[in-house]
């Protein structure tokens, strides 16, 4: 990598800092560059505000309890005062949140762009084929209740994915699956976000998951308080 | 954009009507009323009220019946739910209690007279064996008793399952198992258990539930000219009786009793609340001092086994209504008529299916309107991380704890300046009133409780805030967004006063023909309105449950 590297498409933080409105600073004066197809790890104990700051990038912050400031950008574009729906930015949340009342396709065709695959059948040939590579190849019209717990994990990745985001938030994904599944669901995400090439910030308090992104890890360690490593 | 209006909008549509209609009932109580010539101030129609024979027992039984109805109705739910609790079977219930919350509570009140009729199911089911009675008995009086026994017992039958459903809905937000479980190991009955230390927590999440009850008995038109007592009447019905007669003078007397029934009802609620104090401190020294009685158990289990029987009842009630609607000649006292027929369905098909469409007609309208509303406003408390507090709350009961003839009269009087009485469009208004807080309260928690992981999960995909509205929280909170319509088109067929009021007695519904025919009309033909009356709303709460289920029968994450 060299050269600029917002201009490679880097998610950027620049001097975030967040408190809540009973006053207790969360994170201060945060900087972070996260180079695409690197996953940077915040790690700190649950209740630290890992997830407000994954909110705040993403767009979804509570305003009303959260103060919140300082800039988020993806390349040389300024996110932090888009909406949501306006930053491309994919999320991943413990759970799959997979749409209960939509088949795995529809769930998938969700958020693929509508500008770049206009006709149903493109649509859903573009569906078939990352089913497929992901080893789920017919799984187009499967009920997401009925699915195994590593499958809704994949879909739930697929499904962010094809919407073409610029970067990738992961909001402890891998916290509820049991340790086999783990580390096969890690190197799954992963393995995508380097391929394509994806900045990538995932919070955790499992140090094998920080150790398994194997980029920068920066450590929120309790209010007021903050520990750069790694 | 127009989300943001929102608020304002469904506040002009709830507390409008009923600011404003009290207002106007106010001015002629007072002798302000410009239409009939009324202009300066007045105590006449004051003086009327108090002159009018029988005002004062008019007056101890508005308190009387209402105070009982609510008082016996919340120890009855209680005990239900304490049934439910840790029985199995009580649990089951809570599906037979479905019925009774969908009907009218007129259309109850109308099977409720006749299994207590002297002449009524129940005499009957024990004549001649085990009465001797071979003719109707002449005493005692019960339905229309001078003491409103027969109404108290008319409106317990639609207030135990209301109450009963509320609290039910307040113990899934205290860890009730824990709880009992806690005090069990204390050395503590099951019954005592959930009475002692669930009910105050739950108590104090019904409090406006129980606000309206108390409202609703003291003030209840419909109900009480079908089994209450009729001479004196309760106030309400009284001031009823002079707004409809066709002598104007008594206008002013009926505003004065209108008013009156208002400040009833307020100093009804203002004692309740005064007694609740020394209730709940009592009820903390006995907890400190340890007792171990088994009278609060016992107590629970009496009342839980008297609300059994009281749905019972009511069922019988509903039931009574078909079989009369059936009924060929039908002689005292056999338990079932002698002759069935379907004559009367097929005769009276046309009207029957006239008084229907107007009154779904409404129904439908008024649910519609008050759901675009209700989603608008959450909507709207979502996109601003809004959280209403308790004011909100109390506005949006405002209309179900002010009393009905309160304000209707004044908005009446509105809708004459307005030239707008007598239309469709002002019925519809009026049922708005009752039905928008329904609505709006059975469908806010589960709008609220949806995860917001959704949302974020779709806006994250670009999708707009439309988007997610439409594609994703209608179709995810499609059971209770139905349920809430069903709930407000129930609450729309059991509007009787709006609708006439509003309606000029021009616009005859169901429930208004119910109400008219009650007084010595055709018991076959009352049976069938009734029956009707309570098909409607039934029908509803079956179509919001089966199109959710149908729809999404595929998954399974939607069950």
């Amino acid at each position: 990598m060299s050269g600029d590297p917002a201009a490679a498409g880097a998610l950027v933080l620049a001097g975030v800092s967040i408190a809540s409105r009973d006053g207790r600073n969360l994170v201060d004066r945060l900087d972070l560059t996260v180079l695409p197809g690197m996953v940077a790890t915040v790690m700190g104990p649950s209740g630290i505000g890992k997830s407000t700051l994954l909110a705040y990038v993403a767009g979804f912050i509570d305003r009303r309890a959260f103060a919140a400031e300082g800039q988020v950008m993806i390349g040389h574009e300024r996110i932090d005062a888009q909406p949501a729906e306006a930053r491309h930015v994919g999320i991943l949340f413990q759970d799959p949140v997979l749409f209960p009342h939509l088949s795995v396709a529809g769930n998938l065709l969700f958020g693929l762009p509508r500008g770049r695959w206009r006709s149903r059948a493109e649509r859903r040939g573009k569906v078939s084929e990352a089913l497929e590579q992901a080893g789920l190849a017919g799984f187009e019209d499967r009920d997401p209740a009925t699915l195994s717990g590593g499958q809704k994990a994949r879909v739930s990745l697929l499904r962010t994915l094809l919407a073409e985001p610029r970067a990738l938030l992961l909001d402890e994904p891998f916290g509820k699956l049991d340790a086999a599944l783990r580390a096969d669901i890690r190197a799954f995400v992963f393995a995508h976000a380097r391929e394509r090439g994806l900045p990538a910030l995932l919070v955790t308090h499992d140090a094998e998951d920080a150790e398994a992104a194997g980029g920068p890890v920066v450590a929120l360690a309790g209010p007021g308080v903050r520990l750069p490593s790694g | 954009m127009l989300l943001r209006l929102a608020p304002a909008a469904t506040l002009a549509v709830l507390a409008g009507p009923v600011v404003l209609g009290l207002a106007f009932t106010l001015l002629p109580a007072f002798g302000f009323l410009p239409a009939l010539g009324g202009a300066t101030f007045s105590l006449d129609g004051w003086r009327m009220l108090f002159a009018a024979p029988g005002f004062a027992s008019a007056l101890a039984l508005t308190f009387g019946t209402g105070l009982a109805t609510t008082l016996l109705a919340l120890i009855l739910a209680a005990g239900l739910c304490a049934a439910a609790a840790h029985r199995p079977g009580m649990a089951r219930l809570r599906r037979l209690i479905m019925p009774l919350l969908a009907s009218p509570p007129s259309g109850v009140a109308l099977g409720f007279a006749f299994l207590a009729m002297p002449s009524g199911w129940l005499v009957r089911l024990l004549s001649p064996w085990a009465t001797g009675w071979q003719v109707p008995p002449a005493e005692p009086v019960t339905v229309g008793d001078p003491l409103g026994a027969s109404l108290v017992a008319a409106l317990l039958l639609k207030e135990v399952p209301y109450l009963a459903l509320m609290l039910f809905a307040a113990s899934a937000t205290v860890p009730v198992e824990r709880l009992t479980a806690a005090a069990r190991a204390l050395g503590r009955g099951q019954a005592t258990a959930w009475a002692t230390v669930v009910f105050p927590q739950l108590y104090r999440q019904v409090r406006l539930p129980v606000f309206a009850v108390l409202a609703f008995s003291m003030s209840v038109v419909d109900v009480a000219i079908i089994v209450g007592p009729g001479n004196p009447p309760p106030l309400a019905v009284l001031a009823t009786r002079w707004f409809k007669g066709y002598d104007l003078a008594l206008y002013y007397p009926a505003a004065a009793a209108a008013t009156l029934q208002f400040l009833l009802v307020v100093l009804a609620i203002l004692l309740w609340l005064a007694c609740e104090r020394p209730i709940a401190a009592l009820h903390r020294r006995w907890l400190a001092r340890g007792s171990r009685s088994r009278a609060p158990g016992a107590a629970a289990e009496v009342a839980g086994a008297l609300a059994g029987l009281l749905i019972v009842l009511g069922l019988l009630s509903l039931l009574a209504m078909l079989v009369w609607s059936f009924a060929g000649s039908w002689r005292f006292p056999a338990a079932l008529p002698d002759h069935w027929q379907l004559a009367l369905w097929r005769d009276e098909a046309g009207g029957a299916a006239a008084l229907a469409g107007t009154s779904a007609g409404i129904g439908l309208a008024a649910v519609a309107i008050a759901l675009v509303l209700t989603l608008a406003c959450l909507e709207n408390e979502q996109r601003h991380g809004l959280h209403p507090g308790v004011a909100v709350l109390w506005l949006i009961y405002l209309p179900l704890i002010v009393p009905q003839i309160a304000f209707l009269f004044g908005v009446q009087v509105l809708l004459i300046h307005a030239g707008l009485d007598g239309t469709p469009a002002a019925v519809v208004w009026a049922h708005l009133v009752f039905v928008l807080p329904f609505v709006f309260l059975s469908l806010a928690d589960a709008y609220r409780a949806l995860d917001p992981r959704y949302a974020m999960t779709a806006a994250a995909m670009g999708a707009g805030r439309w988007r997610v509205f439409l594609v994703v929280k209608l179709p995810l909170l499609a059971r209770p967004i139905l349920v809430a319509a069903a709930v407000g088109f129930a609450v729309s067929i059991a509007q009787y006063l709006p609708t006439l009021f509003a309606g000029a007695g021009r616009v005859a519904t169901l429930t208004t023909e119910a109400v008219t025919l009650s007084s010595g009309g055709d018991r076959r033909i009352l049976g069938l309105v009734a029956v009707l009356q309570t098909a409607l709303p039934l029908a509803a709460y079956g179509l919001a449950l089966a199109v959710p289920f149908l729809v999404f029968r595929r998954f399974r994450g939607m069950a």
